[in-house]
C-alpha cells in the first residue's frame, strides 16, 4: 500500500489508501456479515425485523470500525488505561445495579442505548495489557506479569460475578493472549494453567446451579434428554441431519419448527449447518481462518509492541469466538454463552469486534516508514 | 545502566513474536482440526442417525380410522350401517375464560357430569390446541341451536364422524350384536398396527365374529409438525381401506317375523334354510338395544339390563341349554328303526304309566289315563311317553347317545357366531366321568323323551330338523352368506360346508319318521294339529316338545297350568320343517315357561313358517324393517 511511487494508482486503491481500509480484510468481514444475515433470516423464523435491527448493528459497527481505523494506534495506547479504568468503573455500576435487580445484570442503561461493559472489556483489558508492555522489555519480568495478571483478573471477577462465566472466559483469554505474545516464559504458562487446573473445583463450588447443570450435562449429554441436555442433543440433530450438502436454505426443520432453542443467537451455527451441510460449515471455517491469518499478518508486520500484541490478540480472541461457540454447539464444549462472531444475532458483541478489526486496519495503515 | 531503565530489544521481540504466532498458529490448526473431524463425524458418519432423528422430531403419524363395513341381509336390507354424528368440539387454548364459556355452553345445550369428567381428563393428557369432545351424539336441534350461536363460542366447533347405527334395533341384536369402545385387553389380543387410532371393536354376534372383515385396515397421515406438537401441513397420506360388507342368510322380515311371533314371551326362534344351512333369522328374547352399548353404555343402563331377571344380554338361542322334551322322539324313533328293535306297524299298549321290571315306580305318560293301542307314527304324533319308554328300555343309552351324536347333539354346531354352548347328550362315558356313577335306567327313560341331564340349544334343535328334513344330508348352520370387496365391489359368497352325512342302512326309515312327524300337524289327533294344523295351507312336518323344569313327585297330579307360578312352568319347545315333501325351512322354537309345546310354541312355529313360505307380513315388514 506504500507503493505510491510506481506510476499512477487506480482511484479505487487510492480511495481505500486514504480511508485506511484493509481491502482483504474488508471483504472477508462483509462476505462473513452478510452470509450471517442469510442464516440469521433463516434461522429468526424469516423475521424481517431481526434482519432489519442485525443491518442496523452492522451498519452502525462498519461505521465504527471505519472511525477507529482513522485514528493512529498510538492514541489506543495512551487511550488504553484511562478505557480500562472506565471500563471496570461500569462493571463496577454493574454489580451494583444489579443487586437491585433479580438474576443477572449485564446491562448499563445509558438513556438512549443498552450498553454492556462486560463486551467493552473484552477489547479494553488486551489494549491495556499491550499498552502496558509497550515500553517495557521483553520477555516481561515477574513483576510485570503479576501487574498485567491483576489487570487482567479484575475484570474477569466482576464479569464471572454477574454472572457471565464466557465473556469471563474470553476476557481471560485476550489478556492472557497479549501476555502469552509477550513473551510469558513457557514455565510460567505452564504454571498458570496448572493453577487453572487447581482452582477448577474452587470455580465449581461457587457456580450457579444452571451453571454446574451446564457442565454436567456437557459431560453427559443423555443424562436429561428433555431438559439440560435438549439444547446439545437438538443441535446435533440439527447439524448432522444437515449431512454433507445440506437442507438448503430456508429448509431446515430443526430451526423452524422450533426444535433448536436459541436459534438466532448462540446457537445459530447449528441452523448454517443444518442448511449448508458439512460443505458451507467448512467454507466458513476457512472464511473465519482467513480473517484470523490476515489480523496475525497485521500483527508480525506491525512496527511496536502495542501494535504487535493488541493485533495478535484481537486475532487469537477472534479464532477463540468462533472455536467456543462451534464447540459449544457441536458439543464439544459446554453450553456457555459465547455468539458466532459476525454471524450471532446480538449487538455491543458485534459493535466491538468490528470496532476491533477498525484497530486492525488502523495499526495497518498508520505506518511509519522511517520506522523499518 | 539503571536497573529500572528498560531496554527495548526490538529485534529480539519481533522473532519472540513471530516464534509464538507460529506456536499460537500451530495450536489453532490443532484446535480447527478438532472442529473439522467432529463436524465430519457428525454430518457424514453419523448422518443417517441424525437424519433420522430429525425426520421423527419432526413428524408424526395419524392414523385415518377406516369405514366399517356394512352388514346387510340377503335381501340387501340393512342390519347395521355408519351414520354421521355429530360431537362438539372445544379448543382449550382458543377459549379466553373456559369456565364462563361451558356455563354459557351449558345454557345451549346438555352437559353432563360424564362429559365434563371426560372432558377434563382428556385436556389434561393432550396439548392445549387440540380439539377435545365436551359432548357425543349431538341432536340436529342442538347442532342447530349452537350454529345459530357460534360466533359466541370461539374455539368450539361441531365436528361430524360416524357412528353404528343398528335398525332393526333390539330384533337383531343377539344375532348381529354391536360394537363399542376397544379395551386395553381386546387392544392386547388384536393386532396393534391395525387398531390404533381405531376407537371400536366388535363385541358380539356377527360384529364379534367377523370383525377382522368388517374392520378394514387403518390408513396413516403423515403430519410435519412443530417442537410444541402442533401440526403445520400433511406430507403424506395413505387412505383407509374400508372394512369388508357383509351379506348374512339372515332374512330381515323374518327376522321381525320370528320375534314378533314370539309376543310378550321369553324365548328363542332359530330358523334355517335346511339345503344350505343358512340362518333366516335367529331370535332370542328379551333383547336389548344394541345402540346403548355403541358410545358406552351408562352404569344406570347397564345395571338395568343385568338385573333384569329375564335376564336381555343371554342369548337364549345360542346359549340357553334346555331339555329338547318329546322334540328328541323322531331322532330315538329313528335310532330304534335302524337298529331293529321296532317294528313300526307293531302296536304297544300304552295304559298311562310305565314301570321297570322289579320295580314299583311308575314313570307316568304325559296322559294319565293312557293313549291306548299304538303303532310308531301314532306314537310320534300323539307322543306317547310310554311308547317310548319301552323303546327306550330296548334301545338303551348307547345307541341313544350314537344317534343324538350324529344329529349334532351334545356338541356345538359351528355356526359362525360366539359363544355358542354345546348342551349335552349324556352317555355312559360322560356320567362315569362327571359323576363318577353307573348309568340306570330309570335315567335311559328320562333321555328316551328328552328330559333329565339331556340339554340341547335351540340353534342345535334346528340343525336337528333341518338333518331330518335333508335325510341326513346337511350342511354347517352359518349366517354369512357373502362378502363385498370395498373397493372393487365385486361379491365373494362363502361356501357352505358338509355336516358328515347320517347315512341309514335303510333309507325308508326317514319316510316313516317324517310321516309321524307329518301327522303331529295333520293327523286330526296330532298334539299341533288343532293348533296349527287344521288350516295349514302347506305340509308341515313338526314335534311338539314340553320339558319339564320342576320335577313332580310320584303319583302327583300335573297342576293346571295356570296355578303354576311362571317360573316353574313347562318349557314349550316345537321343531318343525316345511313343506315335507320339498323342505324350504326348518324351524325350532322355545317358549321359556309356556306350557305345551303344541299350543304355545307350535303357533309361533307356523307364523314364522307362513312368514317364509307364503310371504306374508312381508308387505308389513319391509315397511317397517327398511326406515
Amino acid at each position: 500500500m506504500v507503493a505510491a511511487t510506481h506510476g499512477e494508482p487506480s482511484s479505487v486503491s487510492e480511495w481505500l489508501v486514504h480511508w485506511r481500509i484493509d481491502l482483504q480484510l474488508l471483504l472477508a468481514i462483509i462476505s462473513c456479515c452478510g452470509l450471517g444475515l442469510f442464516v440469521l433470516y433463516s434461522a429468526s423464523g424469516q423475521s424481517q425485523d431481526v434482519i432489519v435491527n442485525q443491518a442496523t448493528r452492522l451498519g452502525v459497527g462498519l461505521a465504527a470500525m471505519l472511525v477507529v481505523a482513522q485514528i493512529p494506534p498510538d492514541w489506543y495506547r495512551v487511550a488504553a488505561p484511562w478505557a480500562y479504568v472506565a471500563g471496570v468503573i461500569m462493571l463496577g455500576l454493574v454489580a451494583i445495579l444489579g443487586a437491585t435487580a433479580m438474576g443477572a445484570q449485564r446491562w448499563l442503561d445509558l438513556g438512549f442505548v443498552r450498553f454492556q461493559p462486560s463486551e467493552f472489556m473484552k477489547l479494553a483489558v488486551p489494549l491495556c495489557v499491550a499498552a502496558y508492555f509497550h515500553d517495557r522489555p521483553l520477555p516481561p519480568s515477574l513483576s510485570d506479569i503479576v501487574a498485567a495478571a491483576i489487570m487482567v483478573a479484575i475484570p474477569t471477577v466482576l464479569v464471572g460475578l454477574q454472572p457471565d462465566l464466557g465473556t469471563a472466559l474470553l476476557i481471560v483469554a485476550a489478556g492472557g493472549f497479549a501476555l502469552y505474545l509477550a513473551g510469558l516464559r513457557w514455565r510460567v504458562l505452564l504454571l498458570l494453567l496448572l493453577m487453572a487446573a487447581a482452582a477448577a473445583p474452587l470455580l465449581w463450588y461457587n457456580m450457579h446451579e444452571y451453571q454446574q447443570e451446564r457442565v454436567l450435562t456437557f459431560l453427559n449429554p443423555a443424562r436429561d434428554p428433555a431438559g439440560a441436555g435438549y439444547h446439545i442433543t437438538q443441535s446435533k440433530i440439527a447439524i448432522g441431519s444437515g449431512g454433507m450438502f445440506g437442507k438448503g436454505w430456508l429448509n431446515g426443520s430443526q430451526a423452524h419448527l422450533n426444535f433448536l432453542p436459541e436459534s438466532d443467537t448462540d446457537f445459530v451455527f447449528a441452523v448454517f449447518a443444518e442448511e449448508a451441510g458439512l460443505l458451507g460449515v467448512l467454507a466458513l471455517l476457512a472464511l473465519y481462518s482467513f480473517i484470523v491469518l490476515r489480523g496475525l499478518r497485521i500483527a508480525a508486520r506491525s512496527q511496536d509492541t502495542f501494535q504487535r500484541l493488541t493485533a495478535g490478540s484481537i486475532s487469537l480472541t477472534f479464532f477463540i469466538y468462533v472455536f467456543v461457540n462451534i464447540g459449544m454447539v457441536i458439543g464439544l464444549l459446554p453450553v456457555v454463552g459465547v455468539p458466532l462472531p459476525l454471524i450471532s444475532y446480538g449487538g455491543t458483541s458485534m459493535v466491538i469486534l468490528l470496532a476491533a478489526f477498525g484497530m486492525l486496519m488502523s495499526i495497518n495503515t498508520h505506518r511509519k516508514l522511517l520506522s523499518t | 545502566m539503571p536497573a529500572d531503565t528498560p531496554i527495548k530489544n526490538h529485534a529480539a521481540e519481533r522473532r519472540l513474536f513471530l516464534v509464538r504466532t507460529i506456536v499460537a498458529g500451530l495450536l489453532m490448526s490443532v484446535m480447527l482440526g478438532v472442529l473439522i473431524t467432529r463436524l465430519f463425524f457428525l454430518q457424514s458418519v453419523k448422518h443417517e442417525y441424525y437424519g433420522t432423528r430429525s425426520d421423527e422430531n419432526r413428524m408424526r403419524v395419524q392414523l385415518a380410522q377406516p369405514v366399517r363395513g356394512l352388514i346387510y341381509d340377503r335381501n340387501g336390507v340393512v342390519l347395521a350401517d355408519n351414520l354421521p354424528a355429530y360431537r362438539l368440539e372445544i379448543v382449550p387454548e382458543q377459549v379466553d375464560d373456559l369456565e364462563q364459556a361451558l356455563a354459557r355452553l351449558g345454557d345451549l345445550i346438555e352437559i353432563r357430569d360424564v362429559d365434563r369428567e371426560r372432558f377434563d381428563e382428556r385436556m389434561r393428557k393432550e396439548p392445549s390446541f387440540r380439539g377435545i369432545p365436551i359432548r357425543l351424539n349431538l341432536s340436529q336441534t342442538e347442532v342447530a341451536r349452537f350454529e345459530v350461536n357460534r360466533r359466541n363460542f370461539p374455539g368450539m366447533e361441531i365436528r361430524a364422524g360416524l357412528t353404528r347405527h343398528y335398525p332393526l334395533g333390539e330384533i337383531g341384536a343377539h344375532l348381529i350384536g354391536y360394537v363399542g369402545g376397544i379395551t386395553e385387553q381386546e387392544l392386547l389380543t388384536h393386532d396393534e398396527k391395525r387398531y390404533r387410532g381405531t376407537n371400536h371393536i366388535g363385541k358380539t354376534g356377527v360384529e364379534y365374529s367377523y370383525e377382522s372383515m368388517l374392520h378394514g385396515e387403518p390408513g396413516s397421515r403423515i403430519i410435519e409438525t412443530n417442537a410444541s406438537g402442533r401440526s403445520l401441513r400433511e406430507l403424506e397420506f395413505n387412505r383407509p381401506v374400508p372394512g369388508q360388507s357383509l351379506y348374512l342368510t339372515i332374512d330381515a322380515k323374518m327376522q321381525k317375523a320370528a320375534y314378533d311371533a314370539l309376543g310378550d314371551n321369553d324365548g328363542a326362534v332359530v330358523a334355517i334354510d335346511p339345503k344350505t344351512g343358512g340362518l333366516l333369522a335367529m331370535v332370542s328374547k328379551p333383547s336389548y338395544d344394541p345402540s346403548l352399548f355403541v358410545d358406552g353404555i351408562s352404569h344406570k343402563n347397564y345395571n338395568a339390563l343385568i338385573a333384569n331377571l329375564h335376564r336381555p344380554l343371554f342369548n337364549r338361542a345360542l346359549q340357553g341349554q334346555y331339555p329338547p322334551g318329546s322334540t328328541i322322539k323322531p331322532v330315538m324313533a329313528l335310532a330304534a328303526l335302524e337298529t331293529h328293535i321296532i317294528d313300526p306297524n307293531r302296536e304297544v299298549w300304552c295304559p298311562g304309566f310305565y314301570q321297570l321290571p322289579n320295580s314299583e315306580r311308575k314313570y307316568r305318560d304325559w296322559k294319565r289315563e293312557g293313549h291306548g293301542w299304538l303303532n310308531l307314527t301314532e306314537a310320534i304324533f300323539r307322543s306317547s311317553d310310554v311308547y317310548f319308554y319301552k323303546l327306550g328300555m330296548d334301545l338303551g343309552i348307547d345307541n341313544m347317545h350314537r344317534y343324538g351324536q350324529m344329529f349334532g347333539l351334545g356338541e356345538p354346531t359351528g355356526v359362525d357366531l360366539p359363544r355358542e354352548n354345546s348342551g349335552l347328550m349324556p352317555s355312559r362315558a360322560w356320567k362315569r366321568g362327571v359323576r363318577n356313577q353307573a348309568w340306570f335306567p330309570g335315567e335311559t327313560l328320562n333321555t328316551v323323551i328328552g328330559q333329565g341331564f339331556m340339554t340341547t340349544t335351540p340353534l342345535q334343535l334346528a340343525q336337528m330338523t333341518a338333518l331330518m328334513a335333508q335325510r341326513g344330508e346337511g350342511r354347517r348352520p352359518h349366517v354369512l352368506m357373502a362378502s363385498e370387496d370395498p373397493v372393487s365391489g365385486s361379491l365373494q359368497s362363502v361356501s357352505t360346508q358338509a355336516i358328515p352325512p347320517i347315512h341309514l342302512k335303510n333309507e325308508r326309515h326317514w319316510g316313516t319318521v317324517i310321516k309321524g312327524m307329518e301327522a303331529v300337524v295333520h293327523a286330526p289327533r296330532g298334539t299341533a294339529h288343532y293348533y296349527i294344523g287344521k288350516d295349514a295351507p302347506y305340509r308341515i312336518a313338526g314335534k311338539s316338545g314340553t320339558a319339564q323344569v320342576a320335577g313332580l313327585a310320584q303319583d302327583e297330579d300335573a297342576p293346571e297350568f295356570e296355578d303354576v307360578e311362571h317360573r316353574f312352568r313347562d318349557h314349550a319347545l316345537f321343531v318343525a320343517f316345511a313343506p315335507a315333501d320339498d323342505p324350504r325351512i326348518a324351524v325350532a322354537v322355545l317358549v321359556e315357561h309356556g306350557g305345551g309345546g303344541s299350543s304355545t310354541a307350535s303357533p309361533v312355529a307356523r307364523k314364522v313358517m307362513d312368514a317364509y313360505l307364503l310371504g306374508t307380513r312381508v308387505a308389513q315388514t319391509q315397511e317397517s324393517v327398511s326406515w
